[in-house]
C-alpha cells in the first residue's frame, strides 16, 4: 500500500499552499478534500447559469506576494487585478468616496468635514507605520515565550529589538493601538462620524466585536496590509474569481508531483504510539502517511478528527476554549445589469470598488448588540463588490456578479438552526437595505445565494462560519494562535501539523499560515527550506 | 474653504492659480506638474534660461500653491512661540522669520516662513499642510487659525533687478526694506503685502495679493520690468537656485516627521543644520524642546553638509564615504551643477562626527553617457557657506540699475 | 518645620483625596516640608462620608474598602490614627429573584444552585487568580517600568517581573496568563463555569466602575486587578464610612508635619521658565514650591491648572485623548428600618449584595450607556453599613448602592425628571428583591456621573480618573510621558488615581508618586 510523505486535510488555499511548498521540496504529497471541488473558501463556483461566484472570500490583496512568486502562480494562470474606488452611502442620499488620488481624496474629505482633511493624512501615515511594522511578522513562526530553546529566545530577541527600535513614542502608541477599540482610535483623529463609519467597517468584519470593543483597532491593519505589485494598501481580486487562486495553487502542487483527491472527507487522523500514521476517510479507506497536515480549524481538528486520547486532555480543553463564533453572512447575487445608486454622480467609477451602507458608528454598535442577542443586524454593515465591472470573465456579457458580505449575522438565530425561511428573511433584509439606495436593484436580481455562518460551516467546515478559522482576538494571536502548545504549527502528536488560518497569522486569503507550516515541516525533516520569508519593503 | 464642493468635484480636481492664464501665455513646452491641488509649471521654455532670470535679471514664480495660514488673536505671539523653536518675541511686527517646527520627539515637521503682519496676527507659509498641527497646538490659546491658501495669490519675484522693477511700479520705499522685512503697499483693489524673502539665496521679494488683484499685479510687474529681461519660470529653474543657495526642501532633504513611517528616518533641526533656530532657553515649552535639549547633550545622529564636489558630474543619489572605497557615512539628498557659482553642489547628510567644515568626504557617483553607466569617485569638500551667497542678497538698499 | 514667611514649601499637594493624603504623608515622613491644598471644607476627595438630608451618614462614592494597600496602612500607621473596621472580610451575596441566593467567599461558593463542579472550579479558578495576583501584584506598588530610560529600580522591577513570570508561575500558568490578559470576562467565565448567577456576579466585579460590559475585551484584567490590589480581595467596611479612612490618612499626614489647608481652591499651578514655581489660589494667595504634585484629574491638572501652553502640543493632545467615561451612579437611601430581602436573614445583609443575575443581563444593561441611555434594568452593588456601624444612623438605617449603568452624557441631559425616573428605576430594582423597601424609605438620592464630576472633580464621572483599559494601564497611564508620575514639566507630578495603578481607595498611586518625588529622577 502506498505511503505518502504528507497528507494535507482540506484543499483550502492554505492547505494547497502548504502542499505545494512541500511537493516543491520533493515530498510525496496528497491533499484530500471532502467536497467535490477544491479551494475551501477560496472558490469560483458555477451556481447559476454561466456566472462564477466567489461565494466565500472575495478579495486577494492579503495574499503574500512571496508565495505568488515562489510557487510561480502566474504560470499556473493566476492574475490578480487591482481595482479602485469604493464608497459609503449615507442615509441622507450622499456618499463618501474612496479615491486613490491623494488630492482628490482630500477634497472628498473636505466636502464632508473640513477639519478632518489633514487628520486624514496623519491617520494614513500612522496606519502605514503599523503596517510596515507588522507585515514582516506574517511569514514568520511566532516564538514560544515560555520556552528556553535557542530558536525561541532568538525570535523573542528579534521581536524585542523590533519593538525597541520603534522608539519610545511609537512603541507606546503601538501598544495603545493594539488594545484600543476602533471607535476610540478613530475618535483621536476624526470629528466626522461618517468618516469614522467609512473606516470602522474593516475593523469589525468577521469579528464578534463591536466598534467600541477594545482590541478592534488593530484589525484595521488587515485593510491596509494588503498589497498588489508592491503597492501597499492596494486592493485586488483574481481574474476569474477566487477559484483562480486555488486553481493556480493546485497547478503548482501538481507541477511538483503532488496529488489531490476530492470527495475524500476525512473521518479520523490515525495515531499509533504517539505518532501519526495516516488518515481514515469517511468511506473507511485508510491512507498512510508519515505526516498529516490539518488545514481544518483547531476545533474541528482536535475535537472532530482526533480521538480525545490521541489529542490529550490539555489540547482537548484548549480546543474547546478556542473561540470561533460566526458573526458574518453573505449574499451572492447574479444581476442582469449594473444597479444604479442614486447618490453616485453619473459616470462615477467608484462603483468598481467595494461599497458600504452604514454611515454612523452607533448603527454598527446597535447591529452588534442585535447579534449578541442572537439576531442578524436589521441595519447591517455591508461590504459589497461587483467584480464583474473589472473582470469580464465571471458573468455573461452585460451581466454582473455581486458579492455582499454582511456583518453581523449569528451562526444560530436565537439558538435555532438556520432554515430556508430564516435564510430568506435574512436575505430579504439585506436586499431591502441595498434597494433603499438603488431603485432598480431588485429588478436586476436574477439569482441569490444566501449564506449564514451555519451554512458555510456545513459546507466548507469553518466552525460557526467564522471567516478567520477562529476569532482574531488578542487572546488568539501570535503564540496564542490557536493556543499555546500548538502555535508553532505542530500538533500534540508526532507528525501532526496545522496549516490553516487557525494558526498565525490568521485569516484572510493570505497563504502565510500554509507557507509557515510548510517551513516548519521541512525544518523537522531537516530538508533545506524553499519557503520564502518576507521580502520586505526597505 | 471658499467654494462648496459638489458630489462630482472629482471631475475637475485640479486647481488653477489666479496667475495661470498669465503664465500660460509664456508657456512653450507644456510641462506642468501638480503641486498640492494646483497645477504648476515645471518648465516654460528652457530651464537654464529661466534659471538665469533669477540670477541675472528678474524672475516670477507662482507660489500660490504654498500652504498658507492666518493665525490671529490675543495669544497669537504665545501660540507661535510654543509652536516654533525660534524665539518669536524677537520677531517684530513687519518682520518675517524663517523657521522649522517639530513634533514632541524634536523631529522636523516642516520648515517655512512666519510673517508678523500685526501685533496679534501672523501668516504661516509652508510647503506641507498644517491644519491638523495648528489644531492640536491651539488648545488653550485664545487665537483663531484658518487656512488661506486659496485666498491669497502669491508670486516669488527674484533677481538682482527686482527692487528696481518694484520701484518702477511705484512701491515707494521698497528699496529700504531689509531682508525679512514685510510691508504693505497701496495697490488697486486693496493693499498688497511685499516681503523681502525668497527661496533662491538672491535679492528677491515675495508679493501677496488677493486673487482678483493677481492679473493686474502680473501686468504691472511686466510693465515695470519690460526693460529688465523679466520672465516667468518653472519649478526646475528654482530647484537649481535653491540647491546652489544651500536651502533644504521637504520630501527631498528631509521627510516631514508626521509623514515618516520608518523609525529613525525623520530629522531634527540640528541634523538639518538649523540648530541656530532652536532656542531651548527661551523659557517656553515649545514643541520638541525636551527632546532637543537631550539631543544637544547627547549629540545628534547626522550632520547636514553642503558639499563642493570635485569634477562636473553631479553626485545625484550618491552614497558618501569617509575615503575612496571606505566606509559609508552618509548620502546625498540634493544636487545641482551651480551655473552661477560654477560649482558642483551637493547637499547631504553624514553620520556624526564626520563632515566638519573643511573636511573631505568621498562620493561614489554614477552617471550615464549615451545610455552607458559610468562610475567615478569624487572628493567632496564640506563648505561653510552656500555655493551662492552674494552680498546683494542682503544689501540695503539694493543696487540701482 | 522651617519658616513660612514667604509661603515656601518643598512640595505642594493639590487636592486632598486619599492619594494626595498618602503622598503627603510619605513625603513628610521623608522630611519634606509639605503643604496640602484642598478646595472643599474637608479633605478626602471622593472618599468621604456624606450627610444625607435627615442626618444619616453614608460613604459618598466607594462604600467598601477592598483595595487599601496594607503597606500604606502600616507605613502610615492608620490604625493608630483611628482607622477601624466595622466589618471585615465580608461575603458577596449574589441575589436571586427566586430567593435562592449565592454566597461567595474568597475561594468558596455556596447556594444559588451552584453545582459541585462549579464550586470546585471556583476554588481552582480563584486560587489561580490569587496566585496571579500574588505573583504580579508587586507591579501595583511600583512605578511602571520606564523601558527607554532604565534606572536601577526599573532594572530590578524588570528582572523581578521576568523571574516571576518564568519561574514563579512556570510555563503553563504563564502561557495561560498571556492568553487571558486580553480577554473579556465573559469568555473567561463561560470557559470555567455553568451557573449563570455565579458568572453574573463575577462578571459584575470585572465591570464595576468601568465603561465596559462583560463582552468587552480586556476586562478580565480589571477583574484580576481588584484581587491583586489591596488586601488580596478581602472586602471590609470602615467604621464611620469612607470618610474615616481619609480622616485617618489626614491625621497621619498632619502627625508627620503636613500642613493642610482646606477651603483653598487652587486656581493655577504656576510655571516660570519651564519649571513649576508654586500655585495660586482662587483668592489670589500664592504658595511657592519647586515641586507640585497634583491629586486632581490629569485633564484638570494639565488643561486647567497648569495650562496647555506649558506643555508640548503632542502631550496636550494625548492628555485630551485620555478616555474617562463614567458609567456608574450611586443611590443613597435613608431607611427607618432594614428592608427584608426575600430569602436572606437580617444577619446576611451586612454583606455585599450584588444584583447581576446573568452575564447577558449585565451586558444588556451596559448596551444602553453606549447610546447615552440609562439601563432599564440596572445592576447593583448594595451595602447597608448601618447594620455594622450604628454611628452612621442613630435611628434607622442607611443603604448605599452603586448602580450600573448610567451615562455621563445622558441624551436629553440629567434633568430633574430624568433623575427622578432613574431613581425610581433603581428603587424598583431593589424592590424586586426587597419588596417592602418602599415602606422604609425616608429619603433617597441619586448621584449621577455628572454629580461625581461636579462634586469630586471626577471628570466624566469616571472613578478612576481615566478608564482602566489595556490601552490606559501601566506605562500607558495616564499617558506614556507621565507614567512615572512626573509630567514633562520640571517639578510637576501627579499622585492621583489617574496615574498607575489607578483608582479604588488604594493609596498606591499616592505612595508611588511620593517615592518618585523623593528619588528625584530627572527626565
Amino acid at each position: 500500500m502506498k505511503k505518502y510523505d504528507v497528507i494535507v486535510i482540506g484543499s483550502g488555499h492554505n492547505g494547497l499552499t502548504n502542499g505545494a511548498f512541500l511537493a516543491k521540496a520533493g515530498l510525496d504529497v496528497l491533499v484530500v478534500e471532502k467536497n467535490d471541488y477544491i479551494g475551501g473558501a477560496t472558490v469560483s463556483r458555477n451556481l447559476h447559469k454561466d456566472w462564477k461566484y466567489s461565494n466565500c472570500s472575495y478579495l486577494a490583496s492579503l495574499f503574500r506576494p512571496e508565495i505568488y512568486r515562489h510557487l510561480n502562480l502566474a504560470k499556473h494562470g493566476l492574475q490578480v487585478v487591482t481595482y479602485n474606488g469604493g464608497f459609503t452611502l449615507t442615509d441622507s442620499g450622499d456618499y463618501l468616496g474612496s479615491f486613490s488620488d491623494h488630492e482628490v481624496m482630500r477634497r472628498e474629505i473636505r466636502r464632508h468635514s473640513p477639519v478632518d482633511v489633514d487628520a486624514y493624512d496623519r491617520y494614513y501615515h500612522q496606519m502605514a507605520k503599523w503596517c510596515r511594522f507588522i507585515r514582516p511578522l506574517l511569514l514568520r513562526t511566532p516564538p514560544d515565550p515560555t520556552s528556553f530553546k535557542p530558536r525561541d529566545l532568538d525570535e523573542l530577541k528579534f521581536l524585542g529589538k523590533k519593538f525597541f527600535d520603534l522608539g519610545q513614542r511609537d512603541l507606546y502608541d503601538f501598544m495603545k493601538f493594539f488594545t484600543v477599540s476602533v471607535g476610540d482610535f478613530l475618535d483621536e483623529f476624526f470629528d466626522s462620524d461618517l468618516i469614522k463609519a467609512h473606516k470602522a467597517g474593516s475593523a469589525v468584519v468577521g469579528t464578534n466585536l463591536g466598534p467600541r470593543s477594545p482590541g478592534t483597532a488593530y484589525v484595521l491593519l488587515h485593510h491596509y496590509m494588503g498589497d498588489v505589485d508592491g503597492a501597499v494598501g492596494a486592493w485586488g481580486f483574481p481574474r476569474g474569481g477566487m477559484g483562480a487562486i486555488s486553481g493556480a495553487l493546485a497547478g503548482a502542487l501538481q507541477e511538483h508531483g503532488g496529488e489531490i483527491r476530492i470527495n475524500a472527507g476525512v473521518d479520523k487522523i490515525m495515531v499509533k504510539r504517539g505518532k501519526v500514521t495516516g488518515v481514515r476517510l469517511e468511506n473507511g479507506e485508510e491512507i498512510l502517511a508519515d505526516r498529516v497536515v490539518s488545514n481544518v480549524d483547531a476545533k474541528k481538528t482536535f475535537l472532530g478528527l482526533m480521538e480525545p486520547e490521541d489529542a490529550g486532555e490539555k489540547v482537548v480543553k484548549a480546543a474547546k476554549r478556542y473561540k470561533s463564533r460566526g458573526s458574518s453572512g453573505k449574499l451572492n447575487i447574479a444581476l442582469n445589469g449594473v444597479p444604479e445608486f442614486t447618490a453616485l454622480p453619473k459616470g462615477s467609477e467608484l462603483i468598481k470598488g467595494d461599497f458600504h451602507i452604514v454611515d454612523n458608528m452607533e448603527a454598527y454598535e446597535r447591529g452588534y448588540d442585535e447579534w449578541k442577542d442572537g439576531m442578524w443586524s436589521t441595519n447591517p454593515y455591508l461590504d459589497i463588490l461587483i467584480p464583474t465591472l473589472t473582470d469580464p470573465t465571471m458573468a455573461p456579457p452585460g451581466k454582473h456578479f455581486m458579492t455582499c458580505f454582511v456583518q453581523y449575522c449569528p451562526s444560530k438565530v436565537k439558538g435555532q438552526d438556520w432554515n430556508a425561511d430564516l435564510l430568506k428573511k435574512f436575505g430579504d433584509n439585506v436586499i431591502d437595505s441595498i434597494a433603499k439606495y438603488s431603485p432598480n436593484f431588485k429588478d436586476l436580481i436574477e439569482h441569490v445565494e444566501i449564506r449564514s455562518g451555519q451554512v458555510i460551516d456545513n459546507e466548507i467546515g469553518l466552525t460557526e462560519g467564522n471567516i478567520f478559522q477562529g476569532e482574531l482576538s488578542l487572546n488568539q494571536l501570535m503564540f496564542n494562535r490557536p493556543f499555546h502548545g500548538c502555535a508553532q504549527y505542530r500538533g500534540p502528536v508526532n507528525g501532526l501539523y496545522l496549516s490553516g488560518s487557525t494558526t498565525h497569522p490568521g485569516g484572510g486569503v493570505m497563504g502565510a499560515p500554509g507557507a509557515n507550516s510548510a517551513r516548519e515541516i521541512l525544518m523537522d525533516m531537516k530538508i533545506s527550506t524553499t519557503v520564502p520569508e518576507d521580502e520586505g519593503d526597505d | 474653504m471658499t467654494s462648496q464642493l459638489k458630489p462630482d468635484h472629482w471631475r475637475s480636481a485640479v486647481k488653477y492659480s489666479p496667475f495661470y492664464n498669465k503664465i500660460k501665455e509664456h508657456d512653450y513646452v507644456n510641462e506642468w506638474h501638480r503641486w498640492a491641488e494646483y497645477t504648476t509649471a515645471t518648465v516654460l521654455e528652457d530651464t537654464t534660461i529661466e534659471y538665469f532670470a533669477i540670477r541675472n535679471s528678474a524672475s516670477i514664480f507662482d507660489i500660490t500653491p504654498m500652504s498658507k495660514y492666518r493665525i490671529k488673536g490675543p495669544d497669537a505671539l504665545d501660540f507661535m512661540n510654543r509652536l516654533l523653536p525660534r524665539d518669536m518675541t524677537k520677531i517684530r511686527v513687519g518682520r518675517v522669520a524663517y523657521t522649522v517646527w517639530c513634533d514632541d520627539e524634536g523631529m522636523v515637521l516642516d520648515d517655512g516662513t512666519v510673517f508678523r503682519v500685526a501685533k496679534n496676527e501672523y501668516l504661516l507659509c509652508a510647503q506641507e499642510r498644517q491644519m491638523e498641527i495648528l489644531r492640536r497646538n491651539s488648545v488653550g490659546f485664545d487665537i483663531e487659525y484658518s487656512e488661506v491658501t486659496d485666498e491669497i495669490a502669491a508670486i516669488s519675484f527674484q533677481g538682482p533687478c527686482t527692487c528696481k522693477i518694484l520701484k518702477n511700479m511705484g512701491f515707494e520705499g521698497v528699496e529700504n526694506m531689509k531682508m525679512f522685512d514685510l510691508r504693505f503697499f497701496d495697490f488697486p483693489g486693496g493693499e498688497i503685502m511685499i516681503s523681502r524673502t525668497g527661496y533662491t539665496g538672491d535679492l528677491g521679494y515675495e508679493i501677496w495679493t488677493k486673487n482678483d488683484q493677481a492679473e493686474l499685479l502680473w501686468d504691472s510687474i511686466y510693465e515695470g520690468g519690460k526693460d529688465y529681461a523679466i520672465r516667468p519660470i518653472g519649478g526646475n529653474a528654482l530647484e537649481i537656485a535653491r540647491v546652489e543657495a544651500g536651502l533644504i526642501a521637504a520630501h527631498v532633504d528631509f521627510s516631514p516627521a508626521n509623514e515618516t513611517v520608518r523609525p529613525g528616518h525623520a530629522k531634527s533641526p540640528y541634523e538639518l543644520g538649523l540648530g541656530w533656530l532652536v532656542k531651548p532657553d527661551k523659557g517656553v515649552a515649545f514643541n520638541g524642546r525636551r527632546a532637543l535639549i537631550k539631543e544637544k547633550e547627547k549629540g545628534s545622529r547626522y550632520r547636514f553638509v553642503k558639499l563642493d564636489v570635485e569634477g562636473n558630474k553631479t553626485a545625484c543619489n550618491a552614497y558618501l564615504f569617509d575615503k575612496e572605497n571606505g566606509k559609508t557615512i552618509g548620502h546625498v539628498s540634493s544636487t545641482a551643477w551651480a551655473p552661477s557659482a560654477k560649482t558642483n553642489v551637493a547637499l547631504g547628510f553624514v553620520d556624526m562626527p564626520y563632515g566638519e567644515v573643511g573636511d573631505t568626504v568621498w562620493a561614489e557617483i554614477y552617471y550615464q553617457k549615451e545610455l552607458k553607466w559610468n562610475k567615478r569617485w569624487a572628493k567632496c569638500k564640506v563648505m561653510k557657506d552656500p555655493a551662492w551667497n552674494p552680498p546683494r542678497k542682503t544689501l540695503t538698499p539694493p543696487a540701482d540699475f | 518645620m522651617t519658616n513660612n514667611l514667604n509661603n515656601s514649601y518643598d512640595v505642594i499637594i493639590v487636592g486632598g483625596g486619599h492619594n494626595g493624603l498618602v503622598c503627603a504623608g510619605y513625603l513628610a515622613k521623608a522630611g519634606k516640608n509639605v503643604l496640602m491644598l484642598e478646595a472643599q471644607s474637608q479633605v478626602g476627595g471622593a472618599a468621604i462620608t456624606d450627610k444625607l438630608i435627615g442626618g444619616k451618614k453614608v460613604s459618598s462614592c466607594a462604600h467598601f474598602l477592598n483595595q487599601l494597600s496594607p503597606r500604606v496602612s502600616n507605613d502610615l500607621n492608620l490604625a493608630s490614627h483611628g482607622l477601624k473596621l466595622s466589618a471585615s472580610n465580608i461575603s458577596t451575596i449574589a441575589l436571586d429573584l427566586a430567593g435562592n441566593h449565592m454566597h461567595l467567599n474568597k475561594t468558596s461558593v455556596k447556594g444559588g444552585n451552584v453545582s459541585n463542579s462549579d464550586a470546585d472550579n471556583y476554588k481552582k479558578f480563584m486560587t489561580l487568580m490569587h496566585e496571579y495576583a500574588g505573583t504580579l501584584g508587586f507591579m501595583i506598588d511600583i512605578a511602571p517600568i520606564d523601558i527607554f530610560n532604565l534606572d536601577w529600580d526599573d532594572k530590578v522591577a524588570a528582572m523581578k517581573l521576568g523571574w516571576k513570570f518564568r519561574f514563579s508561575l512556570g510555563a503553563e500558568k504563564m502561557s495561560e496568563f498571556l492568553r487571558m490578559i486580553g480577554m473579556n470576562i465573559r469568555d473567561v467565565l463561560d470557559d470555567e463555569f455553568d451557573n449563570e448567577l455565579l458568572k453574573g456576579a463575577l462578571s459584575f466585579d470585572a465591570v464595576l466602575g468601568t465603561y465596559t460590559g462583560p463582552y468587552s475585551p480586556g476586562n478580565f484584567l480589571t477583574f484580576l486587578y481588584r484581587i491583586a490590589s489591596g488586601n488580596s480581595g478581602a472586602v471590609d467596611i470602615p467604621k464611620g464610612g469612607m470618610g474615616a479612612v481619609t480622616a485617618a490618612m489626614s491625621s497621619a499626614a498632619k502627625a508627620n508635619g503636613v500642613e493642610i489647608r482646606t477651603g483653598s481652591r487652587v486656581k493655577s499651578i504656576n510655571v516660570d521658565n519651564c519649571a513649576v514655581t508654586g500655585v495660586t489660589l482662587e483668592n489670589g494667595e500664592v504658595f511657592n514650591a519647586k515641586i507640585v504634585a497634583s491629586n486632581a484629574n490629569m485633564k484638570t491638572t494639565v488643561l486647567d491648572m497648569v495650562g496647555p501652553r506649558h506643555f508640548e502640543a503632542d502631550f496636550v493632545k494625548r492628555v485630551g485623548d485620555i478616555r474617562m467615561r463614567g458609567a456608574a451612579a450611586k443611590i443613597h437611601i435613608a431607611l427607618n428600618d432594614v428592608p427584608e430581602f426575600s430569602g436572606l436573614a437580617r444577619g446576611d445583609l451586612i454583606n455585599r449584595l450584588v444584583i447581576a443575575p446573568t452575564q447577558n443581563d449585565v451586558e444588556r444593561a451596559f448596551n444602553h450607556v453606549k447610546y447615552g441611555e440609562v439601563s432599564t434594568s440596572p445592576m447593583m452593588e448594595i451595602s447597608i453599613p448601618s447594620l455594622v456601624d450604628s454611628s452612621l444612623a442613630e435611628d434607622g438605617h442607611v443603604l448605599s448602592a452603586t448602580v450600573q449603568y448610567a451615562p455621563y452624557d445622558l441624551k436629553g441631559g440629567w434633568t430633574k425628571k430624568a433623575r427622578a425616573d432613574f431613581l425610581e428605576v433603581c428603587i424598583s430594582r431593589i424592590a424586586e428583591y426587597a419588596p417592602n423597601i418602599r415602606e422604609k424609605i425616608e429619603y433617597a438620592e441619586l448621584i449621577t456621573p455628572n454629580d461625581m464630576e461636579d462634586r469630586y472633580g471626577l471628570i466624566g464621572g469616571n472613578w478612576h480618573h481615566g478608564e482602566l483599559t489595556l490601552d490606559q494601564m501601566l506605562m500607558l497611564r495616564p499617558v506614556p510621558e507621565a507614567s512615572q508620575y512626573q509630567l514633562p514639566l520640571d517639578g510637576m507630578y501627579i499622585c492621583g488615581a489617574g496615574a498607575h495603578p489607578g483608582g479604588g481607595v488604594m493609596g498606591a498611586a499616592g505612595r508611588n508618586a511620593a517615592l518618585e518625588i523623593i528619588k528625584g529622577k530627572t527626565k
